[in-house]
Parts: structure tokens; C-alpha cells; sequence
């Protein structure tokens, strides 16, 4: 439970991470997916949930089921680049929207963000 | 659409005090659903008169289209907090004298069960620790194959490693296409990603029947922090 919280339905929650796991290559296309009773043991999570998740993530086209064989990641990498410009504009959203909030200008937010990476790569050297 | 447990109208009481009031509400097939609320809220009661062990006082509960009595435990598998099993049996005499009372009881998933809960077949009963003995009480309860699985409070008093083997059982043996589990819990926090629904009781009422995830979505709260406004 500790790694879900109350924000968001689970099954969404669970999506997002389905999501995040595609996009850093943890999860590669056409790699498959425990089955939902297996992904409901490692989170201790109803299988009722899961099927959701998975459910709402075809539709998305993120994965597939083939019948008899399991759920997989989507061969469509157009639809995989999508999800990943759609996730990135998302965080962008809610970063710019707060920081609007708060009355930064759009060079200052600009500004600050080139400083913060400039700072983050140093960092990682 | 007879496959379910419906109550209507329900009241029950004992000599001193009413256990239940005017409980309407019905529980379909291929649901995970946790009964919480305070002691004496009437959480093993509602259970209790699921099962058929016991009866209303007014109003009717139905299981499956009958009207719930001592033959409902053919529909509906019941654990009791306090069970009593046979000391002098060991496990697996245990699961062979369930299945000779019960004829949906599968064997062949009790062995399994019971392997995944690492139980030893040979132990006898009364040398089993707490943990152990509410291992057992999984074991007996979930290989059944009944439509309604309902527990009386299976996690409670239980160390967290018990608990965790006794929820991945659960996750693992119940067959949401086919049966539907029931259990009263206090532990709310821990059972929350495992129900779909929550029937919350306070002083023998019903003060809320919902889905979990339609609490994330409306409110953002947890079963607990939802509980606390409530409770007031």
C-alpha cells in the first residue's frame, strides 16, 4: 500500500507506473506482463484492479492481449513516442502551472530551469 | 440476477442491546469486500447472519434467491474469529475432515494452499502457534469452492509477515469470476488496495456501502482518513 496513495484511484496509479516502467526501457515492446493475478500478488492488489489497469491501457494502445497467450507490450512504437511526448507535456503542465501560481514570469522559469539542469548534469559527472 | 446476498430491512437484536438496524444492501458475485467499523458496530453479526447462522430479527436475507438459514453453509464458506478446530487432529487431518463435511471442498487446492501458507501437514492442531492457526483457518476456509467466501476478521492479532502470507492467499485462491470474499477487518490501511468495496457499520448502521477506488476519485481520501470524518 505504501507505494500507492489516495490522490488517485489505484488503478490509475498502477497505470502510471506501467507507463513510467515503458517509457525508462524497463519495460521494451512486445516484452509481456505478469498475468493479473501475478501483478496483484506483487502488490498485494485485487485482481478486479488490475484488470482495470490493464483494460484502460489497451484502450490506450500501450498494450495488448493476445488471447490465451498473456498481455504484452504494444509493437506500435507510434503509439509508445505518443505516450511518452503525451507524459512529458503532462509533468510540463503542472510544473508551468505552479510556478504561474506563484507569479514566475516565463523567463524566470526558463531561466531557472536551464540553471537547475546545467547544475543536475555537473552533478551526475 | 439471483446470484447474490441481499439484505433487506434487517434488524437484529439480542436481549440487551441491537446488534444491527434496518440493514438494506446486497453483495454480487466476483467482489473483494471489507467490513469495517468499531467494536460493536455489528461487523461479525452481518457476517454471522450472511452465513445463515443467524437470524433476523425483522427483515429477510436472501443468498442466492433463499432465504438464509442453517443450509446456507452450503453456499457460503464461514470463518469465525474464535474457531475451534479439532486439537488432536494434525493439518491435514484437519483439510480431510473439512472435506468430508464439505463436498466443494478441493483437496488438491487445500494441499496447495496450505504449501504456500508453509504449513506442516503432519503438525498437530493445538501445537500450531496463533499465526500458524490462523494459516490453517485460511487454508479450511479458501479451498472451498463456495460462491461466498466470508471471513471474521482473518488478519486480526496476526504478526505483519502472517498477514502478508494470509492477503497473497486470498489474492491467489479466490476466483473473482466465480466467488465473491467478504471479511471484517480493523486493519483498514492494510486491506485497502485488496477490496473493491468497502460496507462501513457504525453503531449497528449501515453508514456507507462504496467502491474504493470511487472514494480515491470523489473525495482523495483512504478507507482510514474517510473513517475519521466519519466516525466523529
Amino acid at each position: 500500500m505504501d507505494e500507492f496513495n489516495a490522490s488517485k484511484p489505484i488503478y490509475l496509479q498502477l497505470a502510471d507506473r506501467i507507463h513510467r516502467q515503458i517509457i525508462s526501457g524497463e519495460l521494451k515492446a512486445g516484452e509481456k506482463l505478469p498475468s493479473i493475478r501475478d501483478m496483484g500478488l506483487k502488490f498485494n492488489m485485487n485482481p478486479n484492479t488490475v484488470q482495470r489497469t490493464y483494460s484502460e491501457l489497451e484502450r490506450e494502445g500501450i498494450l495488448e492481449t493476445k488471447r490465451g497467450q498473456g498481455t504484452f507490450v504494444s509493437e506500435r512504437q507510434d503509439r509508445l513516442i505518443h505516450q511518452r511526448d503525451k507524459l512529458k507535456q503532462e509533468q510540463i503542465e503542472q510544473f508551468v502551472r505552479v510556478m504561474r501560481e506563484m507569479g514566475y514570469s516565463a523567463a524566470e522559469i526558463l531561466s531557472g530551469l536551464k540553471e537547475y539542469l546545467n547544475n543536475v548534469e555537473k552533478g551526475d559527472e | 440476477m439471483s446470484d447474490v446476498i441481499r439484505m433487506t430491512n434487517v434488524t437484529k437484536k439480542y436481549i440487551k442491546q441491537t446488534a444491527l438496524k434496518d440493514i438494506s444492501l446486497t453483495v454480487p458475485i466476483g467482489k473483494i469486500i471489507g467490513v469495517v467499523g468499531g467494536n460493536g458496530s455489528g461487523k461479525s453479526t452481518l457476517l454471522k447472519l450472511m452465513s445463515g447462522l443467524s437470524l433476523p430479527t425483522s427483515g429477510s436475507v436472501t443468498v442466492n434467491g433463499e432465504k438464509a438459514n442453517r443450509k446456507t453453509g452450503k453456499v457460503v464458506s464461514y470463518s469465525s474469529e474464535l474457531s475451534s478446530f479439532y486439537p488432536i487432529f494434525t493439518v491435514r487431518e484437519a483439510m480431510r475432515f473439512q472435506a468430508s463435511q464439505f463436498v466443494d471442498f478441493n483437496l488438491a487446492k487445500a494441499e496447495e494452499i496450505m504449501k504456500l501458507m508453509r504449513l506442516d501437514p503432519h503438525m498437530k492442531v493445538k501445537a500450531l502457534s496463533k499465526g500458524n492457526r490462523g494459516r490453517l483457518q485460511i487454508v479450511l476456509t479458501l479451498a472451498r469452492e463456495a460462491p461466498y467466501i466470508l471471513m471474521d476478521e482473518p488478519l486480526s492479532g496476526l504478526d505483519p509477515m502472517v498477514r502478508e502470507s494470509i492477503v497473497k492467499g486470498m489474492i491467489s485462491y479466490v476466483d473473482l469470476k466465480s466467488q465473491t470474499l467478504i471479511m471484517t477487518s480493523h486493519e483498514v490501511a492494510e486491506i485497502e488496495t485488496l477490496i473493491d468495496s468497502f460496507i462501513a457499520l457504525k453503531d449497528g448502521s449501515l453508514l456507507k456501502m462504496a467502491d474504493v477506488e470511487e472514494l480515491h476519485e470523489t473525495e482523495a481520501l483512504r478507507i482510514a482518513d474517510w473513517m475519521k470524518k466519519a466516525y466523529i
